[in-house]
Formats: structure tokens, C-alpha cells, sequence
């Protein structure tokens, strides 16, 4: 046998195993960011589908959540001390706006929801640069998930990462029980439907919306925590975040969880496969100055062509909640 | 039980009510005529706190109700059976018997479809998906899972076919033996002389009479004049 041959074997082989093993890390990275939009997604869905309220300032509950994670863990060491910390700030941040905002702005138009919680994520961005500085804080991976893990022989991935999509995988699971199971997950669907006769049959619905406020709030904080050591924790570092969220629950269907659930991790990968694939994709059609200032800009359109698309075939998104 | 006197209400600046009187005793089955527009919804809509009285007094057991909002009203043993059933179709039958229901009390899921067998068997359909008939089993059903000392039905058999009127006239009749006091609105007043102990008949807002079936039946005029029949 030609030696050259067999050398040329194992290379295309080798070849074929990194390409697969990108291809992997690329669908697990989308899989992480998904499930961070989905955190994020979850309560903005709810408290949209439910209370009919657009709440712009969700993406200052994910920088509240960011911020005092890294305070506190800078301060005492401990991750899950600052995770804590962050939950809690988020749920009375969240129980003090609905209580003192969100209830004027049920009943008013969404234009001026819109403008009254543009103007909290104004207050939040300039708050947190008063008490935290302009500069960014860091906030380190915690130890206990400082590695890799070999997912495939010879490919190693960050465990925090791994961690994340685990994380986010359990909370759609408690949230899918907690909606489709439980006694308040009937009462927040009753709810959506018809609140004044849910009132009518002895429900606290103030109570109620207060509460899903809250879960929102805490959830966009755990997304905010979880995306501390891997983006940058800055004033401001909620509005992009929250763009993708309204693409999820916007393909996902409006008021639906597993619609969320589903269109995150859709939107994620799309997302991570679109950068990382779209410039070689390109550079086989065309020049490769074309492909290098085309693909990143069509990259980052890509969430929001999928979305045109997904319009295009079902208006209603993926899973409309059924028999609204 | 439930006692109001002189209810003004209304929508924003438009009144609807003007001096609604009317009273339902422990156990008694009592009726709210009138033709369409004259109120007989908002007095409901009133009694529950879901449509605020701008002067008079609503009084459950003696005491006023008419600050309270619709949950603590509703919890303090009134339930509302309301026009158009309004049942939640986006959960289940069963979810929509248990999601509202109070733990104390003689109904309870295996009572109510003993009362009406037939949601028995979609109990695990969307509530939106069931008949007009159904819906309003289901309401009612729904309504009495509160356990309710006063059951209000607002139009308890409008658009229903004669066959279903009929099962929801036998499923009241069965309430009233057992002592559960209603307060009902329908147009059919045949079945309310046979089910009601007293009526009160609105007419623009305002109660314009009230007494027995045995008076409301020895007064054709009346039902000429008030209720078009």
C-alpha cells in the first residue's frame, strides 16, 4: 500500500473529526446562549402574555441581576452567595416596580408602557453607573466550574458553559411543571384569558400579577448572573439582550412558554452557527473581501430574517397559546 | 342574606342603575327580570364589585360589601355564573373546575360531575373547545366548586338549545332543594315561576316591582308591560 495514500486517509479523517467537533462546539454555544434568551424570554412572554404590559426595563432586571452577583461575589468569594444576592435584588426591584409603576400602566396603551419603561432602563443604566462606577466590573468564572470537559474525545469544552445550558435546561423544566402542573400556573393561564372573572371567582389577581412580576424578574436575574463571567457587566449590558428576547417570544408565539423555550434555542443556534459558518459559507460563492464584510454583517441579521420568516408561514409564531 | 338598596351604578360617566332595591333570604331562589338594557347585568356586575356602586348600599349577612374588590366579595361565599359563561378556554375542564375552587364545603370535583355527567367525559378537553351547553355546566360547575352560599346566574339559559334548558332548569331545582339560595336573570319565565320563590323586575335602572310567582303569574299585564311576553 502507497504510505502516502494512507497518510492522506488519516488526515482527511482528522480533518472530518475537528470539523465535527467545531460544529459541535458551535450548536453548544447557540444551546448557552439560547438558553440564557430563554430566561430572559420566559418572564418577558408571561408578563407580556398575561398582564398585556411591554416591559422594556426586563433587560435592567438581567443588569441588576449582573451587577449585584459580581459585587457580592467579589465581596465575599462566594458565587452562590452572589447568586443569592442577585435573585433577591431582582425579586424586590421587581416587586417595587410593579407595585409602584406596572399598576398605573395595565390599563394604558402600549405606546406608553413603552415609554415609561424606556425611560427605567435610562434611570437603571445611569443608577448603576453611580453606584458601581462607568468602568465594567469583572466577575470571574466561579472555581468549582473553572475547567473543560472533554464532550468528545480530543474536544474539551468550558464547564461553565456546560453548566449554563444545564441550568437553564432544569429552570424550563420547574417552569414547564410550575405552568402546566401546579395550581398557580392554572390561575396565571386563567389569567391570560379572562382576569375579571378570575377576580369574580376569588382570585387576588393584584397578588398574582405581583408574582409572576417577581418570577419574571428573578429569572432574567439568573440569565443576568449566568451571562456575568462570560459578557462584560456594564451599564447598558441588557439592551441588546432584550432585542433577542422579543425576537424569541415573538417567533416562539406570544404568552407561550414552550413557544420560548423552543424559539430561544432556535434563535441561539441560528445565531452561533450564522457567525461562525455564514463567512466561509459566502467565500464559496464569492470574492473573500466580499465574504469577510458581508458575512459578520449577515450574521448578526440573521435572528431577525429567521423571524421574518417564521411571520411569513405562522403570524401567530411557532405555539400560539391555545384557545386564547 | 344579600340585601341592596337604593344601588346606583354605571360605566365611567353613564349610569345604568338608579335606586336598584332587592333582597335574597338564606335558601331562597329569587329572580331579576327585565328586558334587555335595563340593568339586570350591571346589578350583578355590582353585587360582585366588578362594576363599582356609585351610591346605595349592597349588605351580605348585614354587612357592606360594596368597597370590597371582586375576590374578597366572591371569597365571602357569592358565585358568579356570568352572561356569555366566560369560562377559561384555554385550560382544561378539569383545571377550570379545580383552578378557582374552595377547599371547604359539600362540592367538590366527584359532586359537581354528579351533577352534571356529561362533563364527566371532557374533562380533559380545552374549555374552549366544548359545546354552549357544556360551557355553561361548566360554569356553573365551575362557580359552585367555590362552594357559594348565594349562586348568581347571569342569563342562565340564553342561546342554549331546549334540551340543554331544560337539564340547567333541573339542575337549579335540585340547588333549591338543597338549600342553596340563587339569584337568577333569564327571559324564560315559565321555569322561573315553577323555580322561584320571589322576583323583582327592573325596568331603566330601577326596581319597578317585586313579589311571588303566584303574583307575577296572576298578573299578565305586568309581564306585557315589563318583559315583552
Amino acid at each position: 500500500m502507497d504510505p502516502g495514500l494512507r497518510r492522506d486517509d488519516n488526515g482527511v479523517a482528522a480533518g472530518r473529526a475537528i470539523a465535527m467537533i467545531y460544529v459541535i462546539e458551535q450548536v453548544l454555544n447557540g444551546a448557552q446562549f439560547g438558553v440564557m434568551l430563554f430566561l430572559m424570554a420566559a418572564g418577558l412572554t408571561l408578563i407580556f402574555g398575561i398582564m398585556n404590559v411591554i416591559n422594556l426595563a426586563h433587560g435592567s432586571l438581567y443588569m441588576v441581576g449582573a451587577y449585584v452577583a459580581a459585587a457580592v461575589f467579589g465581596a465575599t468569594g462566594s458565587f452562590l452567595i452572589g447568586l443569592a444576592a442577585a435573585l433577591a435584588a431582582a425579586i424586590v426591584v421587581g416587586i417595587a416596580l410593579e407595585v409602584t409603576l406596572f399598576r398605573t400602566l395595565y390599563a394604558r396603551d402600549h405606546l406608553d408602557q413603552v415609554l415609561a419603561t424606556f425611560g427605567l432602563i435610562l434611570f437603571f443604566n445611569e443608577i448603576v453607573r453611580i453606584l458601581f462606577g462607568a468602568t465594567a466590573l469583572y466577575m470571574r468564572v466561579p472555581d468549582f466550574l473553572n475547567g473543560r470537559v472533554e464532550i468528545l474525545p480530543g474536544a474539551p469544552y468550558p464547564t461553565y458553559r456546560l453548566a449554563i445550558i444545564a441550568v437553564g435546561l432544569a429552570v424550563a423544566l420547574l417552569l414547564y411543571l410550575l405552568i402546566a402542573r401546579t395550581r398557580i400556573g392554572m390561575l396565571i393561564r386563567a389569567g391570560a384569558s379572562n382576569r375579571v372573572m378570575l377576580g369574580a371567582l376569588g382570585v387576588n389577581v393584584t397578588l398574582l400579577y405581583t408574582a409572576v412580576f417577581a418570577l419574571g424578574a428573578a429569572l432574567a436575574a439568573l440569565a443576568g448572573v449566568m451571562a456575568g463571567p462570560i459578557f462584560t457587566v456594564e451599564s447598558g449590558m441588557g439592551e441588546s439582550v432584550l432585542i433577542s428576547a422579543f425576537v424569541v417570544i415573538v417567533i416562539g408565539g406570544i404568552g407561550s412558554i414552550r413557544g420560548a423555550f423552543v424559539a430561544a434555542l432556535l434563535v441561539g443556534i441560528v445565531d452561533a452557527t450564522g457567525r461562525a459558518y455564514l463567512r466561509p459559507l459566502l467565500a464559496l460563492f464569492t470574492s473573500r473581501a466580499a465574504a469577510d464584510s458581508a458575512g459578520p454583517a449577515l450574521a448578526s441579521m440573521l435572528i431577525y430574517i429567521l423571524m421574518a420568516a417564521v411571520l411569513f408561514v405562522r403570524p401567530q409564531g411557532l405555539f400560539p397559546p391555545r384557545g386564547r | 342574606m344579600l340585601e341592596v338598596t337604593g344601588l346606583d351604578a354605571g360605566y365611567g360617566d353613564g349610569r345604568v342603575l338608579f335606586g336598584v332595591d332587592l333582597a335574597v333570604g338564606a335558601g331562597e331562589v329569587v329572580t331579576l327580570l327585565g328586558r334587555n338594557g335595563m340593568g339586570k347585568t350591571t346589578t350583578l356586575s355590582s353585587v360582585m364589585g366588578i362594576v363599582r356602586a356609585q351610591a346605595g348600599t349592597i349588605r351580605l349577612d348585614g354587612a357592606p360589601i360594596q368597597h370590597l374588590p371582586p375576590y374578597r366579595i366572591a371569597r365571602l361565599g357569592l358565585g358568579l355564573v356570568p352572561e356569555g359563561r366566560q369560562i377559561f378556554p384555554n385550560l382544561s375542564v378539569h383545571e377550570n373546575l379545580v383552578a378557582t375552587a374552595s377547599g371547604a364545603g359539600r362540592w367538590t370535583i366527584d359532586s359537581v360531575l354528579g351533577l352534571f355527567p356529561a362533563l364527566r367525559e371532557r374533562l380533559a378537553s380545552l374549555g374552549g373547545l366544548l359545546s354552549g351547553g357544556e360551557q355553561q355546566m361548566l360554569a356553573i360547575g365551575r362557580a359552585l366548586m367555590t362552594n357559594p352560599r348565594l349562586l348568581l346566574l347571569d342569563e342562565a339559559t340564553e342561546g342554549l338549545a331546549p334540551r340543554i334548558r331544560a337539564e340547567i332548569w333541573r339542575v337549579l331545582a335540585s340547588l333549591k332543594e338543597s338549600g342553596q339560595a340563587i339569584l337568577v336573570v333569564d327571559k324564560n319565565i315559565a321555569p322561573l315561576l315553577r323555580l322561584a320563590d320571589r322576583h323583582y323586575i327592573l325596568e331603566r335602572g330601577r326596581t319597578v316591582w317585586s313579589g311571588s310567582s303566584a303574583e307575577l303569574a296572576a298578573a299578565p299585564d305586568l309581564q306585557q308591560r315589563y318583559l315583552g311576553v
